[in-house]
């Protein structure tokens, strides 16, 4: 749990996950271009998690934190998929 | 605060500052606590006297004091006063800043200028709320859950209002991430989770329920403004907008916000009842779990407060299921308690009394909460008395009441000085009865179909209301003698001195009133928090 | 006062990440809204998201991800002890925000002018989804751009602590959680761009 020391994220692994971000940032915009009707927003919505999985593993260093503020960030995330999806009980079948 | 004629020691003197401006720009945790203690049990008093005065005008029917406009005005400045400037940040804001990093074994908490900038956010929010009374077309009158549609249409001022909210919001939000960051990093040698108190791990979790659900409230207040200021009309019918989108919103916060109220007001029950009983606390593992337990779980349930709303059946019955699984870590605290009590060496002074009290009015507020948690009885119930009665069993006879134990198991140890046992035990005695007098008989009326927010009613309700409002004025004597027997103790009574009743947790093992930095050598910790048998040796 | 000062950089970042969870939670509110509404209206909110530019969308998708690179950069550049470069990389990463905020402009002026506007009169004439999509198109976005000009002001000032001196290597935490601020601020962009304008 006692994460003193830092590491240093080298330049060029961070420029890596930028390249990555633009691809997947390109192949977004294309496959939404396609029509494929409601596997779009799950295609788009699952892209924007890898997407987001990049920020924060790299960019956000979190990749070389430990446990604690991974499993936190899990709750997070956690909490708010339940806060979303419960409330489709009511949305769904209103 | 300036106490002339004897110094008080401790953190009250050791800075070498006094005046205001020691008091509200200091960022130690005793004083910041202090702040909070007056300023939310000022507020508190506030609200006591509009509860007062809605009382009295439900003692005869028709009008008595108030016509219908005011009554709505006073209920809702009642609530809000008491909500968001009282109990949410009163247990967290007082008592858990002057105890709980004390009890950790830390100099401050984690963030000590974020701390002080809360307070300020806190008293900042709450001048803004008061503003809203006195401004614009007169005090909000949409209830202290300002639900649309008519919070977006009606004339009064509603957004200033909303918008001190939010502040207060932002304040509670900064409190839970420095109490977390507190438990977290500043625990002192040895001192374990397994060692933590049960008010600190009932303040952990209240802390988490602070950063997950506050920011929802806020949005929603955002949102408000935006439909009032804007005309957004995301929750407006006419143009597509969804009002019950607004009611899942506000309660996916406040629904676990009963729980910020309620979880570090059950910690503090579990420190004082091992003390006064002295025994080790039964089921320490088990309470400290079910205070998480209590802040997951609660975090399912908001839809209970929809049940007549037009929500989906299906999502009735989700909600009403999940809802009766929060009674079952709530149960495990009650038989804990009572099984610590159990053998006990009981000494039944003042803040054992209060938490005495604390249990029996918390179980009755807790299952009259099933009744309302099950879609079929709520429907008859719903927007009752009998829900008025039920909640402030629980806010006043759970929160209420154990905040009262607190000031009286923890005070004397800040002030260095002490109250008078005998007018504490009257004016307790007064307080239980003249509380179950005033709200027994709403849960009465409840049943018998009176309805919540008018300031009418039939006249077949007339005996039962005017027995319930002379239970207000029991009450209200009561919480007058309290309080003039802890602010007379307090500032001139006995010098208190040590640990008179042999508490095992750290705040007592250090000076009183404790010095600024609470430890003069870090502290090493080796044993439980309730081990009474180790503290003797 | 008379104890040496605690420093724990650890615990600051893990105060960051508690508060970026706030963040997260205030925009899953809006997220909820728009997720029930898309549910309800899907016919009104795919009309309505067609009047969103996607390339500008996109061009902002870039410009922030540009400006995160940025800001990770310069925390690497601190920790080696080179403030010279951290200084330039927070110059670009706010230099890139102004960008976004002005095609953010750009786009809110163009919608003004076909008189798209919370309450605008051509919404309240319009289909009852179409009202609720750009209103929740302006908050969202709104919100988002209020903390991407918050976020830039946070790292003008953290840079001018840099230029000082007073944030260098090992001691950094403050940059270090500015930049985090930042990618809050990217992330959640990372999710507007595509549910407002590229799957409707």
């Amino acid at each position: 749990m006692d994460e003193q020391q830092h590491t240093i994220v080298s330049y060029g692994t961070l420029t890596a996950a930028w390249i990555a971000l633009l691809f997947l940032t390109a192949l977004t915009v294309g496959i939404t271009r396609l029509d494929l009707g409601g596997y779009k927003v799950l295609g788009a919505l699952t892209i924007a998690c890898l997407k987001g999985g990049v920020v924060i593993a790299f960019f956000m260093q979190m990749r070389y934190e430990g446990r604690l503020l991974r499993w936190l960030l899990f709750v997070a995330l956690v909490t708010l998929a339940i806060f979303i999806g419960i409330t489709f009980f009511d949305v769904l079948y209103r | 605060m300036t106490v002339s004629d004897h110094p008080r020691g401790g953190f009250w003197s050791d800075t070498g500052r006094s005046g205001l401006g020691s008091w509200i720009f200091s960022t130690d945790h005793k004083r910041i606590g202090l702040l909070y203690l007056f300023a939310t049990f000022g507020f508190f008093l506030v609200g006591v006297v509009l509860g007062l005065l809605l009382k009295f005008e439900l003692m005869t029917p028709g009008r008595t004091i108030m016509g219908a406009e005011a009554y709505n005005a006073v209920f809702t400045v009642h609530g809000v006063t008491m909500i968001f400037l009282f109990i949410l940040p009163g247990f967290p804001g007082a008592f858990g800043n002057l105890v709980m990093p004390i009890q950790v074994g830390a100099r401050d908490v984690a963030f000590p200028r974020l701390n002080l900038l809360s307070w300020w956010l806190y008293m900042g929010g709450a001048l803004i709320v008061l503003t809203s009374l006195f401004t614009g077309n007169g005090p909000p009158d949409t209830g202290w859950t300002f639900y649309v549609p008519f919070s977006a249409r009606t004339g009064t001022n509603v957004s200033l209002a909303v918008f001190g909210v939010f502040i207060i919001g932002f304040s509670a939000i900064l409190t839970g991430l420095n109490f977390i960051t507190t438990i977290h990093r500043l625990r002192a040698e040895g001192m374990t989770w397994g060692r933590l108190t049960l008010f600190t791990w009932s303040l952990y979790a209240t802390a988490w329920v602070q950063i997950l659900a506050t920011p929802i409230l806020a949005i929603t207040l955002v949102l408000i403004m935006a439909e009032r200021m804007l005309g957004t009309g995301l929750f407006d019918p006419g143009r597509g907008g969804d009002p019950l989108m607004y009611q899942h919103l506000f309660w996916i916060y406040s629904h676990p916000a009963v729980y910020i109220m309620i979880l570090p007001a059950m910690g503090a029950i579990s420190d004082i009842i091992p003390v006064f009983s002295r025994k080790p606390v039964f089921g320490y593992k088990m309470i400290a779990f079910s205070s998480i337990a209590i802040a997951a779980a609660g975090s399912l349930v908001w839809g209970h407060h929809m049940f007549t709303s037009g929500m989906s059946d299906r999502a009735v019955l989700v909600f009403s299921f999940l809802t009766f699984i929060v009674a079952i870590p709530s149960a495990i605290k009650v038989f804990n308690w009572v099984s610590t009590l159990y053998k006990g060496s009981i000494s039944l002074e003042a803040p054992m009394l209060f938490a005495l009290s604390f249990i029996i009015l918390f179980s009755i507020g807790g299952l009259t909460g099933l009744i309302l948690g099950a879609a079929a009885t709520d429907v008859h119930v719903h927007d009752t008395q009998f829900v008025v009665g039920h909640f402030h069993y629980v806010m006043f006879g759970g929160t209420g009441f154990a905040f009262f134990a607190a000031m009286h198991y923890w005070l004397p140890k800040f002030f260095g000085r002490r109250y008078r046992e005998k007018p504490a035990v009257i004016a307790w005695a007064l307080m239980f009865i003249g509380f179950n007098i005033l709200y027994f008989t709403m849960k009465v009326l409840g049943m018998k179909g009176m309805p919540r927010r008018y300031y009418d009613y039939l006249p077949e309700f007339a005996t039962l209301n005017l027995v319930s409002t002379i239970g207000s004025w029991i009450l209200a004597v009561g919480l007058v003698i309290m309080l003039v027997n802890l602010i007379r103790g307090l500032l001139r009574g006995e010098p208190f001195e040590g640990n008179p009743w042999g508490g095992a947790t750290l705040e007592w093992s250090i000076p009183t009133p404790p010095p600024t930095e609470n430890f003069a050598r870090e502290p090493v910790v080796t044993h439980g928090p309730y081990d009474f048998t180790a503290m003797k040796e | 006062m008379t104890h040496p000062v605690h420093k724990d950089d650890f615990g600051a970042k893990l105060g960051m990440w508690l508060f970026l969870f706030t963040e997260l939670l205030l925009f899953g509110g809006l997220f909820l809204l728009y997720a029930a509404y898309l549910h309800r209206y899907p016919r009104e909110f795919a009309a309505a998201g067609k009047e969103l530019d996607w390339m500008l969308g996109t061009a902002n998708t870039v410009i922030l991800l540009t400006s995160s690179l940025c800001a990770a950069m310069s925390v690497t550049a601190v920790q080696r002890g080179d403030n010279r470069r951290a200084l330039g990389l927070l110059g670009g990463t706010i230099l890139c925000a102004a960008g976004f905020l002005a095609i953010k402009y750009v786009e809110w002026g163009a919608k003004f002018g076909h008189g798209i506007y919370p309450g605008s009169e051509r919404l309240r004439g319009g289909a009852p989804g179409e009202s609720v999509f750009f209103s929740l198109y302006f908050m969202t976005t709104g919100i988002h751009g209020l903390h991407v000009l918050i976020g830039g002001g946070l790292l003008a000032w953290i840079a001018t602590r840099v230029r000082a001196g007073r944030v260098a290597a090992g001691n950094h935490v403050l940059l270090e959680n500015g930049a985090l601020y930042w990618h809050l601020v990217d992330l959640v962009w990372i999710f507007i761009f595509p549910l407002y304008y590229l799957v409707l």
